[in-house]
């Protein structure tokens, strides 16, 4: 029976969650947005998107590495993300001055290498470019039980570890001189970050696809930004935002052929623009 | 001419100018809204492929379209990160409902098309296609070096340069518009998703070796021109190496070296 869309929203539910499949994409999906949510309310905080956006290039390489190799893609996509973390942690200088310029040509170089090197790996492996499109752009097809629980517990580490840096992590973020004249550890709290943020989008590039990460990791956050100005309002903005894009874009894909990347980006898209109209007027 | 030649031809155009544009794009502090552009260079040809019209008309529509735009959202013609971030995982969006659109309308057709619009297919240019990739690498370069002065000044101090009445707007506009043809532009040759290293990390080791100006653009020029020949050369010995890989890979490992001097 081929599934579509009725005015009949709990037959449509019904429909939604028939398959196995799509069952675990919407739990896969729900960690993964929760979990992206409130590490990209962060992110946007300290302006590190671009640092987000090349760590999310990492796991290309990770994902084709683990391929050729016969592992599990997972590991490679944490491996990689993690390794990616730490070099841009250490080549922009944390603890030091920053350079901007300098900084952003790192993580432009970087980013880079990342895909050159994935692409190269893909074609030494004899690539399937079809695998290379769901690498890239997500897939709701093939996510099993076991995947489901290994972002679930990465999830729950990267949120208690961010719920216990979370006070000083805020001070950092907001008045960073302040902060280390108050003897917080400015610089360790910055790579201990990034590595929080390669986690996360190591696990949000396993469902969005590897250039898609960003509707989940900055849309949610920027919208709850153009809304609200306070912190905990905006923070469950962000993680209820997040929630709404995953489903409604996942569930849109299953009933449509097109697919989930597509929605999930659109979806954001108009809702920043909404919010700035929004916030404008 | 070969495949080859017609390949070391727009390569090496296309590397002297992403050379020097990425020496301003480094300065600017405007590396990821060069990302952003190169994503939408993806999206344009994929939406000219499923539309059936030309690639390259797609290409430049989209990525010069998109710029202006970035450049119209923000203040003074600099589009925060958040927004530019948002921009470009709406376009991709974009993009990939075109390929899903292109995959059912073409029979049989596969990923190809957007494996080589995202990795680019330097060493399938035709001899015309090569010459009009060098024509209009030499026209980006010479608008660039028409306004290099005042772009210059206006990169460096904002304030004092609106002050003295240079139109610091209209120059951020004028160069991102630059920025998008030159991403339409190198799309051909290292694809869509890697002409970041072709910007990024030539300007970025000339940036490490001199603050001077003029040499440092010169620098950063010859930077990219020799990972174009090595990387071309490298894909041509080794088949199996794909040429805008290569490139990439030339060009990061001399930023590399300059970071480590």
């Amino acid at each position: 029976m081929n599934p579509h869309l009725t005015w009949n929203l709990a037959a449509d539910v019904r429909q939604l969650v028939e398959y196995r499949f799509m069952v675990n994409a919407l739990l896969a999906a729900s960690v993964v947005a929760v979990m992206a949510a409130v590490v990209g309310w962060f992110m946007v905080l300290r302006r590190e998107t671009f640092a987000g956006h090349t760590l999310s290039m990492m796991s290309f390489p990770g994902a084709a590495a683990a391929a050729l190799m016969g592992l599990p893609l997972a590991a490679g996509y944490f491996a990689f993300c993690t390794a990616g973390a730490l070099v841009i942690a250490g080549a922009s200088g944390v603890g030091g001055r920053r350079a901007p310029a300098q900084e952003s040509a790192v993580i432009g170089t970087v980013g880079a290498l990342a895909l050159a090197l994935g692409f190269l790996l893909l074609s030494v492996y004899g690539g399937v470019l079809e695998s290379l499109e769901s690498l890239l752009f997500g897939s709701i097809l093939g996510v099993t039980r076991g995947q489901v629980l290994t972002l679930a517990i990465v999830a729950v580490c990267v949120l208690s570890l961010l719920a216990l840096a979370g006070r000083p992590l805020l001070f950092a973020s907001i008045d960073e001189p302040l902060a280390r004249a108050r003897r917080v550890p400015v610089g360790s709290l910055s790579v201990a970050f990034l590595l929080m943020l390669g986690l996360a989008v190591a696990a949000t590039a396993q469902i969005t696809g590897v250039l898609l990460v960003f509707a989940l990791l900055v849309a949610p956050a920027g919208i709850a930004r153009e809304l609200t100005p306070r912190i905990d309002a905006g923070l469950a903005l962000s993680v209820l935002l997040g929630l709404v894009i995953a489903w409604v874009g996942l569930g849109l894909s299953y009933f449509t052929n097109y697919s989930p990347g597509f929605y999930v980006s659109t979806i954001a898209l108009v809702l920043y623009a909404g919010a700035r109209v929004a916030r404008s007027v | 001419m070969g495949f080859f030649d017609n390949a070391l031809l727009a390569g090496s155009c296309i590397a002297i100018a992403s050379g020097l544009i990425g020496w301003f794009v480094v300065l600017r502090v405007q590396v990821f809204a060069g990302d952003a552009l190169s994503h939408v260079a993806f999206t344009g040809a994929l939406a000219a492929a499923a539309a059936g019209l030309d690639l390259r008309l797609g290409l430049f529509v989209a990525t010069v379209a998109v710029a202006l735009g970035l450049a119209a959202l923000g203040e003074r013609a600099r589009a925060d990160d958040v927004t530019i971030g948002i921009v470009f995982v709406g376009t991709l969006g974009l993009g990939v409902l075109c390929l899903d659109l292109f995959n059912a309308g073409a029979a049989g057709a596969n990923g190809t098309i957007a494996a080589r619009a995202l990795f680019g297919s330097i060493f399938s240019l035709t001899a015309g296609e090569a010459q009009l990739a060098a024509l209009i690498a030499a026209g980006i370069v010479a608008a660039l070096l028409s306004i290099g002065r005042p772009l210059l000044f206006a990169s460096l101090d904002e304030s004092v340069a609106a002050a003295g009445g240079v139109p610091v707007r209209a120059l951020g506009l004028a160069f991102l518009a630059l920025l998008g043809l030159d991403a339409a532009e190198a799309t051909q040759a290292v694809g869509a998703l890697l002409l970041l290293g072709l910007l990024a990390a030539p300007a970025g080791a000339a940036h490490r070796l001199t603050a001077s100006p003029y040499r440092g653009m010169a620098l950063s020029a010859t930077i990219a021109l020799v990972s174009m020949w090595i990387g071309l050369a490298l894909s041509y010995w080794i088949a199996v190496l794909a040429p805008g890989s290569m490139v990439v890979l030339v060009a990061a490992a001399f930023y590399a070296l300059t970071a480590l001097l």
